[in-house]
């Protein structure tokens, strides 16, 4: 099963990065983008068949180590296996 | 005498200036110690050097935190066993838990790379034991992820060292990252680990030009001359 994990900056975390592109972005005319926030996406391969114990596997990954709680928020994204 | 342990993980860069500066500067004990060794018998305190662990890959020192030689880390911690981290030591004592907060990018997002000056903030740790309160003292810096942050308000942890101008000024254009508070290192509540993301290894001997960062090893040795150690 794949299983998509989005790892992005907590709210009030300031972002410098996300703020970098924003400018850049506004510097080639996209004026309507009002703020940009960088993550990160890992594409996860398991060998879990059932949905509600691999997106519990890939909590508990998020908190030992893909995610830092102090700055970081995750969400996963179960994908269905292929028919 | 004081035994030192010098912790080199893959990437480690600082490891043998930390090694360097105990040897043949302090003149007291010094052992490697490898990222997978589960035992740390026999130190008294453990240097985990700068660069770039891992490659800093995920975040800076988040795969290093999680070997087993940092779990001997912590128990050896729990137990009153002294820990510096210098720079990356720094982000994987924070990734490990050990040190309350995170280090994030710099606010600039450029490597700062040049002499900092910081000021001393509390001398009742064994890390500063010898060092005079409000001292300035130029350690240079080097790092793209030194932007410190607390993981909650109020602060857990205990300021050691901030970011100030030469005259000991804490003004916005000599903090160079960004760090909440202008912090340049911290101590957990027990004041037995710390980080800091100056390079006292790096400014320890006339010949290297600078002198400021020998103080903070030479705090190790009083404080452990005049207090005895502690029940490890």
């Amino acid at each position: 099963m794949r299983v998509n994990v989005y790892i992005r900056l907590k709210g009030g975390v300031l972002d410098p990065e996300g703020e970098t592109i924003k400018n850049s972005l506004q510097g080639l005319h996209f004026s309507e983008v009002q703020s940009v926030r960088a993550g990160k996406v890992f594409q996860l391969e398991l060998s879990e068949e059932d949905p509600a114990r691999a997106r519990q596997r890939s909590e508990e990954m998020c908190r030992q180590l893909l995610a830092n709680p102090v700055i970081e928020d995750y969400q996963i994204e179960i994908m269905e296996p292929p028919s | 005498m004081m035994r030192f342990g010098v912790i080199r993980f893959h990437g480690s860069n600082c490891d043998r200036d930390c090694y360097h500066v105990v040897d043949r500067v302090l003149q007291q004990p010094v052992y490697w110690i490898e990222q997978n060794q589960k035992d740390l018998a026999g130190v008294d305190v453990v240097l985990i050097p700068g660069g770039f662990s891992y490659g800093d890959y995920l975040r800076a020192g988040a795969i290093a935190a999680r070997t087993p030689v940092m779990d001997a880390v912590r128990e050896f911690a729990e137990r009153g066993g002294l820990v510096l981290g210098i720079c990356n030591g720094f982000q994987i004592l924070c990734e490990a838990g050990l040190l309350p907060g995170a280090l994030m990018v710099n606010a600039s997002l450029r490597f700062a790379c040049h002499f900092a000056h910081v000021r001393v903030e509390a001398v009742d740790t064994p890390f500063t034991w010898a060092l005079s309160p409000g001292a300035v003292l130029r350690i240079p810096i080097a790092h793209h992820q030194g932007n410190f942050q607390p993981d909650v308000t109020p602060f857990q942890g205990r300021v050691l060292f901030r970011y100030c101008d030469a005259e000991g000024h804490i003004v916005p254009a000599a903090n160079p990252n960004g760090s909440w508070e202008a912090v340049a290192g911290i101590a957990n509540g027990r004041g037995n680990v710390v980080g800091m993301m100056p390079h006292p290894e790096r400014c320890s001997e006339a010949v290297l030009g600078a002198t400021d960062g020998v103080g903070i090893f030479r705090s190790l040795l009083c404080w452990w001359e005049e207090v005895g150690g502690y029940d490890v």
